[in-house]
């Protein structure tokens, strides 16, 4: 009775659940940071490490395809981790940005989107391309899921491609975003991901929202505004571009 | 109060993302084209610390502040509800093109952030190469 009554108040009070957890998943990681690593590993990257790696464990365990929010009692975490809060969190990191940083960059800002996203396209077209692919359609959906995996299933949609490849191009877009969280506080300091302007043009060229949320969180957090910036307009220039001036692009080289 | 501040972010929020939809609309696209950018340009012009329109009262800022300390907690959440399991077991096409897709976007950081710094600060003619 006990343990049913306990279920009943964690299904009903699914948003406290998700924050008396991820609170304490957070402890957990700033105190690993401390004792393992003595600070070097910052506690927010080993949060979002073990975040995805709870992920993974729940997926694994319910066969679901919303990580550790497909646990029942844990579905608040979807609400906590979902577009809406996301938004809004990333939104209110907006108040400590300045606004001459943001201009500064802005030109460049703009450019790094568009060759962002041209850029992941062409790679992600070409590894179709080398696994078989020959036909234009798979190749542009493939190559638009290596944008993100948002701009992957809409141009696949446009374009009327085989949902296989549909899931392929889905799949693609979310090992890029989940590899963007992890690496980017590993690769930082190597591409010079330290001020605002770096920070914008790095936005614009990863674009996968989530994946620059979560990397700039674990790299430096006075960062995040910047890097969001750009990367909030990445999806719409896909899906802008992907199935249209790309889609041709690749149907004028495949014949 | 604390409200006016979540409120203005709240405002911002739901401006940016409508007029994210729109532009979206206007340009063809099934996808909300910049609007959390917006509302972000929207939030720093009207109350933001250093050249906002409005002062806010210290307050009101923490109902603002509150919400920007808890995006590291909301980014965890968000982390633990990604399909990592799909992700790892997606076999090597989608594998690579995603990997690589990050490897290009890393390396192309530098690149345009050189292009961006010679642009702003030319180096001066006829000195040593």
């Amino acid at each position: 009775m006990m343990a049913d009554t306990l279920a009943a108040v964690a299904r009903t009070n699914g948003l406290l659940v998700a924050f008396a957890f991820v609170g304490l998943v957070v402890w957990v990681s700033y105190a690993l940071s401390d004792r393992l690593t003595g600070g070097r590993l910052h506690g927010s990257a080993i949060a979002v490490a073990l975040g995805l790696l709870l992920a993974y464990v729940g997926g694994a365990v319910t066969g679901g395809d919303a990580g550790l929010a497909d646990v029942p009692l844990l579905a608040g975490v979807g609400v906590l981790g979902g577009a809406m809060f996301r938004d809004f969190a990333i939104v209110a990191t907006a108040f400590g940005a300045r606004v001459e940083d943001m201009k500064e960059a802005g030109l460049v800002g703009a450019a790094s989107v568009v060759i962002g996203v041209v850029a992941s396209f062409a790679i992600g077209g070409l590894v179709a391309v080398a696994f078989g692919y020959h036909d234009a359609v798979s190749i542009s959906t493939i190559g638009a899921g290596a944008a993100t995996y948002i701009v992957g299933p809409v141009t696949g949609a446009a374009l009327g491609a085989s949902s296989d490849v549909v899931a392929l191009s889905v799949a693609a877009g979310l090992v890029k975003a989940i590899l963007v969280m992890v690496a980017t506080p590993v690769v930082a300091k190597g591409i010079g991901l330290d001020n605002p302007q770096s920070a914008m043009i790095y936005g614009g060229l990863m674009g996968t929202t989530s994946g620059v949320a979560a990397g700039l969180a674990a790299t430096d957090p006075k960062l995040v505004p910047y890097g969001a910036m750009t990367a909030t307009f990445y999806t719409g220039v896909g899906c802008l571009l992907a199935p249209s001036v790309l889609f041709l692009a690749v149907r004028a080289l495949t014949g | 109060m604390v409200i006016y501040g979540v409120a203005v972010l709240s405002i911002s929020l739901l401006a940016g993302l409508f007029a994210g939809d729109l532009l979206g609309r206007a340009i063809g696209v099934e996808a909300n084209v910049g609007g959390v950018g917006l509302a972000m340009l929207l939030l720093v012009m009207l109350s933001g610390r250093s050249g906002g329109r409005f002062q806010l009262a210290p307050v009101t800022a923490q109902g603002i502040t509150f919400w920007s300390a808890m995006y590291i907690p909301i980014v965890v959440a968000m982390a633990a509800r990604q399909n990592v399991v799909a992700a790892v077991s997606s076999g090597p096409l989608a594998l690579l093109a995603g990997t690589l897709a990050v490897a290009g976007g890393f390396a192309l950081v530098p690149v345009l952030a050189g292009l961006h710094a010679r642009r702003r600060h030319p180096a001066p003619r006829g000195g040593a190469r």
